[in-house]
């Protein structure tokens, strides 16, 4: 029983970043109907911008208070990362918004590859897999037989909370409500004197900072490297569509169900590396039997 | 002798009713128009005979034979073709590509012996080939047929959209206001081209139009929708005179 | 009269010309190993840029998976040399383990043809995706062909002869698919896949060979890599690799044949090239991987056509297709007008 706490927690805690990234996939979909293939990449960036940020942070500023340096460096992330998905959206999506639809997704794709290779073959950055300094120091509480420490209850903690947030900002905010009548009908919203550059800039935006939050987060518990963003952005991919892309809510869900897949796969298959395997097939059963994922609105395909 | 017909044909599009119990019964050899204003769901109808959507209820009843539930290539393959409201070419295909491929289900030859270029596909290809060049030429298209379809004018794109449909041999012809975005002029050779088809293939037609000039002018019977419901139904002369039409339909029109 | 012979059989006579030299010039020392070696991966490129260009090109679907096609046409090849070919028969049978490797692959295409029936564009990219990583993923578990850690034993069979006529045959028998009437079902499908169906295309079966002639060709592929490498293992086949495939798509031009063959050799030869070019000035070849996602993003957005895209070598298309004088203009009676 402790043992399924346990890993249950663990679940969570993965689940919870991976519902972070894929709610970038998701608003960006919704938005543009373009499936950000450069996202995972976006959020392995946002994880090395927190590293060389507290890194630095904690060389030049010995002494400060550590929650003071978790919530620079986070906010730090999120700055950058939101910085550099604008700059990729207006130098390689705008121009192809007139284009056919898949050449964006190529070029999403591109990007994606170009961020990973690049990372790996930049010098200060390279292949190896790098740990973070330590944030927060770790404590560990021994709650009935089940260890649970300071650092996945911030993950988990932090995550819901900038998930509320993000839900509130869509369904309350003109912001939000400009986004989702963009994602309604692109052709008449200009019309009504709503921005839509600037509102799909702003979408990528905060699909970049909430990764970045979960990029910092993801970078307090385990080690970094230019190669996460296949091994948990498609992950966190597979979670948006799990969930129906375009569908908020749905992202949340379908991240925390990948938390379990990942966290259970080697409880019940002889090894972890069935957990691939196990998530694409996932993935393809859905896709072949509904399309549109556990919470997405079916597509009505105008003939 | 009947040729099409439909029973009691409703579709819904999750909770909007789009046609609400369809009825027609189309004799062979008959032009008959369905009019009615946008939205009325006279382009659903041409897509619940086809198989493009499968009717929620309802029998539509070719030669004979129950359609709903075929796909569409063999609804077009027994003897229905149709054109669209808004030209729908292969653009970037050839004039000849755009004829060839409407003789899809005619050809025998299978995939392998195509891919060998046996002795029996060259001989069809020949054959597909030169029927193709004649059907053009009945058209008046046949000196543009290595141009991609998207260099032809408006009216020659409609005229091609025509006879790629009839290049599948049909029995029936389903026109979809062809003389959407046509000038006066040629809306008189559209209605000789019609005319013409007609005769020389010896069709049946059914036609949404908008254009009033060309529903009088060749329809011999019409059937007039609103909001999914058939509102009435009978000859030019009495669908002008109903007040039911003119309130719903006419009155807005005869000024356009 | 033998102008006239000459126009008639110069393709076949250049073509065999060619296969001697693919004898000859190795053999005696003309080229060195590492040409050969390019030369080997230009063809094997070609392969699999055609078999791409036939589902994403052609067809208008969009396909990132294709190396997972690649990778089991790669290790069934392998095991039936390793495993069931005495070694005595290998340089034999080996057209016949590249066939089957091809074959297998096919199947496999087969059943990534289903989706393509109820799903298209994003969806359908996003079921190619995992299936690639079901692929990956399935041989890293395998343990019995090596797991994770890969497959060897395979003899070096692959030789710029074998390389030469499976390229041939490839760019023939997709020039004859293409230019039947299958072929220009499939493109009227990218075109308008409702207004094909409406016009008695029968499009699931148009998928169905489609997919799986685009699979066997990847297959094909791939059973000849193995045989070059004499090593496979599951990372070979990743996304990366599918990246590749689609950059010499892309940059030869969607639709063409002989863009294929252009994309495939531009491609191979620049990065070849840059491999050299890195080695002189000292830079870690790691760069190298940069290229290949910066070339992609820069054709989508300045040339999304690509060097040829939907048009064609004048001496790939059949003879009926060409373009010729205007038909003799026989006075035709004036039709509604």
């Amino acid at each position: 029983m402790q043992f399924y706490i346990q890993q249950t927690l663990n679940a969570l805690q993965v689940g919870s970043v991976y519902a972070l990234i894929a709610l970038g996939y998701t608003m960006v979909y919704g938005i543009l109907t373009l499936i950000n293939f450069a996202h995972g990449d976006i959020f392995m960036i946002s994880c090395y911008v927190a590293f060389f940020f507290s890194t630095l942070v904690i060389s030049v500023l010995a002494g400060l208070p550590p929650l003071v340096v978790f919530v620079l460096t986070m906010l730090v992330s999120m700055f950058f990362t939101a910085l550099l998905a604008v700059v990729i959206e207006r130098l390689a999506y705008k121009p192809l918004r007139t284009a056919p639809r898949i050449s964006a997704v190529i070029t999403a794709l591109g990007i994606g590859l170009l961020l990973e290779n690049f990372m790996v073959a930049f010098k200060p950055v390279g292949p190896a897999p790098r740990f973070m300094p330590e944030l927060i120091p770790n404590v560990i509480y021994n709650i009935g037989g089940v260890a649970v420490s300071n650092i996945q209850i911030v993950i988990i903690v932090v995550s819901i909370v900038a998930m509320v947030i993000l839900d509130l900002i869509v369904r309350r905010t003109m912001v939000g409500m400009a986004m989702r009548a963009i994602s309604w009908d692109k052709f008449t919203v200009p019309l009504m004197g709503i921005p839509v550059d600037r509102i799909i800039s702003l979408t990528f935006a905060l699909g970049a900072s909430i990764a970045a939050v979960g990029g910092t987060l993801y970078g307090m518990a385990y080690t970094i490297d230019p190669y996460m963003g296949i091994r948990i952005g498609w992950w966190a991919f597979i979670s948006a569509v799990v969930g129906g892309i375009g569908n908020i809510r749905g992202a949340m869900l379908g991240g925390f169900i990948l938390g379990f897949v990942e966290i259970f796969t080697p409880v019940f298959l002889p090894a972890s590396t069935y957990r691939d395997f196990v998530a694409f097939s996932l993935l393809l059963v859905l896709l072949i039997f509904k399309p549109t994922g556990l919470l997405g609105r079916p597509m009505v395909q105008k003939v | 002798m009947s040729l099409l017909q439909v029973e009691n044909m409703t579709h819904w599009f999750g909770g909007l009713r789009a046609v609400s119990e369809f009825n027609i019964d189309l004799n062979e050899g008959e032009l008959v128009a369905i009019i009615g204003p946008n939205g009325a769901g006279k382009t659903t109808v041409f897509n619940l005979i086809t198989g493009v959507y499968r009717p929620t209820e309802g029998k539509v009843v070719f030669q004979g034979k129950e359609l709903v539930g075929q796909p569409t290539h063999k609804i077009i393959a027994g003897g229905i073709a149709r054109t669209f409201q808004n030209i729908r070419l292969f653009r970037e295909l050839t004039v000849m590509d755009n004829i060839r491929i409407a003789n899809y289900a005619r050809v025998h030859s299978n995939p392998l012996a195509s891919m060998l270029r046996l002795p029996a596909f060259q001989r069809e290809e020949q054959e597909i080939y030169d029927r193709s060049l004649e059907f053009l030429a009945i058209f008046g298209l046949d000196g543009l047929y290595d141009q991609p379809a998207r260099n032809l004018p408006y009216g020659q794109q409609r005229r091609l959209e025509i006879a790629r449909a009839l290049a599948t041999s049909p029995k029936l012809l389903l026109l979809d206001e062809p003389a959407a975005g046509m000038n006066p002029a040629e809306i008189v050779q559209l209605i000789d081209l019609i005319l013409m088809v007609r005769k020389r293939f010896e069709l049946t037609i059914l036609l949404i139009e908008h254009q009033m000039r060309v529903v009088m002018g060749i329809a011999e019977r019409i059937k007039v929708l609103d909001f999914g419901q058939t509102i009435a139904e009978g000859t030019p002369r009495e669908i002008q005179n109903n007040p039911r039409v003119i309130e719903a339909y006419l009155g807005e029109e005869e000024t356009a | 009269m033998i102008a006239k012979l000459w126009n008639r059989w110069k393709l076949q006579l250049i073509l065999l010309l060619v296969l001697v030299l693919t004898i000859l010039l190795p053999a005696v020392g003309v080229i060195d190993d590492y040409i050969n070696l390019v030369l080997k991966y230009i063809g094997i490129n070609i392969i699999l840029t055609i078999s791409l260009n036939l589902v994403n090109g052609y067809m208008g679907e969009f396909s990132v998976g294709h190396a997972g096609f690649m990778a089991v046409g790669a290790y069934t090849a392998s095991l039936l040399t390793v495993l069931v070919v005495p070694e005595a028969l290998n340089p034999f049978l080996f057209p016949l383990v590249i066939i089957a490797g091809g074959v297998v692959a096919g199947i496999f295409g087969l059943g990534l043809a289903f989706p393509s029936f109820r799903t298209r564009g994003d969806y359908l990219a996003i079921v190619t995706l995992a299936f690639n990583m079901i692929i990956k993923s399935a041989l890293e578990n395998i343990e019995a062909i090596g797991g994770p850690r890969g497959f060897m034993g395979m003899s070096k069979l692959t030789s710029l002869f074998w390389v030469f006529i499976w390229v041939v045959i490839t760019v023939w028998l997709a020039r004859n698919f293409i230019f039947s009437n299958y072929g220009r079902g499939v493109q009227s499908i990218r075109e308008d896949e409702t207004a094909a169906g409406l016009v008695s295309v029968n499009t699931r079966q148009a998928k169905v060979l489609t997919f799986v002639f685009s699979a066997f060709l990847a297959g094909i592929a791939g059973g000849l890599f193995a045989h070059e490498l004499q090593f496979i293992n599951p990372r070979s086949f990743t996304i990366a690799k599918s990246t590749d495939m689609l950059v010499m798509v892309y940059l030869g031009g969607i639709g063409s044949l002989g863009g294929s063959i252009l994309g495939a050799t531009t491609f191979t030869v620049v990065s070849e090239g840059l491999r050299s070019l890195l080695q002189v000035l000292g830079i870690s070849q790691e760069w190298r991987q940069v290229f290949a996602p910066l070339m992609l993003i820069l054709l989508m957005l300045f040339r999304p056509k690509g060097i040829m895209g939907l048009r064609e070598w004048r001496f790939l298309i059949p003879q009926l297709d060409r373009k010729k004088e205007p038909p003799a203009s026989k006075p035709q009676p004036e039709v509604a007008s």
